[in-house]
């Protein structure tokens, strides 16, 4: 059976991991290669970058994180970040990503996400949809690292995405990020029905029972988590064995 | 020197990776002369059927993967690499390298496609022995997905394991000197490590 992913982030702004600072563990703190390193041997999935002030200073995504973190961990991961065309797609990917997330360039110009899909096939596009609730049953996209409000409809951007060719979904919860109060379960649920590609929930993780509930209720395919990872407040395999004791299909990684 | 074969398409690079990891030496290269030359080939691949066709045979590279097979040089398939080894794909309706007997299907059953994720992998007991691809690897070991089509070989006993999603699909193969897998081993972490090594294995 296929399995529900686990996924810790990375933030970054200027080559170093914003959220992470703190976590004793990691001998060069904040240095991402670092932490994809630890990740890739404790249980992750998958990992997501996210250059989260690249749109925001308008330079491109460092490349040079990407091909050091490709050449030390053997498990899929994407990288979002100020991506505005074709060819920085190309150069994320040539640089060992594995997939690629747009955001505002893809809100400003759909036809990047049908480019990129034609180019590369939609397997490698992903469309990061960060969403705010603006009032009961309705979420706006907001670009610019959240600041910016679209005005669109995020389930309908959903689907349009996916037309045009994003082969899977970063949704993230401007409300619940941060906060620990647990994923927008009703707007990850909104979006799954939505559209025919998996779908990875993201935003206001704060233990276990948040994962149970955002895959059982919000039928996530993976769920994403920063803090709660970097700071230690949950290991991926303690989650992972919580899971599979509540009949949550999971990649195994861990001793019985 | 392993040939990782470079036709303009797909994850090169980690597969690269990988083998540099694993230690072991290699050359990208789309020049049929230096994979000639190679003691082993790899063919990896993510993108569509019909311009992974249409790169192999614009750098004439088709008619140099049959004969290097024919050979009975070890070659390892990855993903798209393994979909094309066969006859026929329903993605593009591609006439593919034809050196499996099959064909490519896409995903019919269920509602997500692409798969994009880790799946396990039965292996099979058909031939009472298990191959030595699988040496040390446990049997529902999951590994690393991302396709919306896969192989139906016209002869089930090449399959060495199977993969279920919707529909049960042959996820690796083994032919003479062919291995092919509808997954990635080099994003496969350690389970996908000890594969690629196996292939190595059957290579000196």
């Amino acid at each position: 059976m296929k399995t529900k992913r686990i996924i810790p982030c990375l933030d970054m702004t200027e080559g170093k991991v914003v959220k992470g600072i703190q976590f004793v563990n990691f001998r060069d703190a904040g240095d991402p290669v670092q932490m994809a390193k630890i990740y890739n041997e404790s249980g992750a999935d998958e990992l997501v970058f996210l250059d989260i002030t690249a749109t925001t200073q308008n330079r491109p995504i460092l490349l040079e994180v990407v091909r050091n973190t490709a050449r030390n961990i053997s498990i899929p991961f994407s990288v979002g970040g100020g991506i505005r065309s074709v060819e920085d797609v190309r150069q994320l990917l040539f640089a060992g990503a594995d997939k690629v997330s747009m955001n505002t360039g893809a809100v400003q110009n759909p036809t990047l996400i049908s480019e990129a899909a034609r180019e590369f096939g939609n397997q490698c596009i992903v469309l990061s949809l960060d969403a705010r609730k603006v009032r009961p049953d309705r979420w706006n996209v907001f670009t610019d690292g959240g600041l910016k409000d679209s005005g669109m409809n995020a389930v309908e951007w959903a689907k349009q995405a996916t037309t045009l060719g994003a082969g899977e979904i970063l949704l993230t919860s401007i409300d619940q990020d941060g906060t620990k109060k647990g994923f927008d379960v009703e707007l990850t649920r909104a979006v799954t029905h939505a559209v025919t590609v998996p779908v990875i929930a993201s935003g206001g993780a704060g233990k276990m029972e948040d994962f149970f509930d955002v895959f059982t209720k919000g039928n996530a395919d993976a769920a994403l988590a920063a803090s709660l990872f970097h700071f230690g407040d949950l290991t991926i395999n303690d989650l992972k064995k919580y899971l599979e004791s509540k009949n949550i299909p999971i990649r195994k990684t861990y001793e019985k | 020197m392993i040939g990782l074969i470079d036709y303009g398409i797909g994850n090169i690079g980690s597969v690269a990776n990988a083998l540099t990891k694993l230690e072991i030496a290699y050359e990208i290269s789309g020049d049929p002369v230096v994979l000639s030359n190679s003691r082993a080939l790899i063919l990896p691949g993510v993108g569509a059927a019909g311009a992974g066709m249409k790169n192999l045979k614009e750098r004439k590279l088709d008619a140099v993967i049959k004969k290097i097979i024919e050979n009975g040089v070890p070659f390892l398939g990855i993903c798209l690499g393994m979909q094309l080894l066969f006859e026929w794909s329903d993605e593009d309706n591609t006439n593919c390298l034809g050196i499996l007997k099959g064909k490519v299907v896409k995903f019919k059953k269920e509602k997500n496609i692409p798969q994009i994720g880790w799946n396990e992998m039965k292996i099979s007991n058909m031939k009472d022995q298990r191959s030595k691809i699988v040496d040390g690897i446990a049997d529902n070991s999951n590994f690393y997905f991302v396709h919306s089509y896969y192989c139906i070989p016209e002869d089930d006993s090449v399959v060495v394991g199977e993969t279920e999603y919707g529909e049960t699909f042959a996820s690796l193969i083994v032919q003479k000197n062919i291995v092919a897998t509808q997954f990635h081993p080099e994003k496969s972490g350690k389970t996908g490590l000890t594969l690629l090594q196996n292939f190595m294995k059957g290579t000196q």
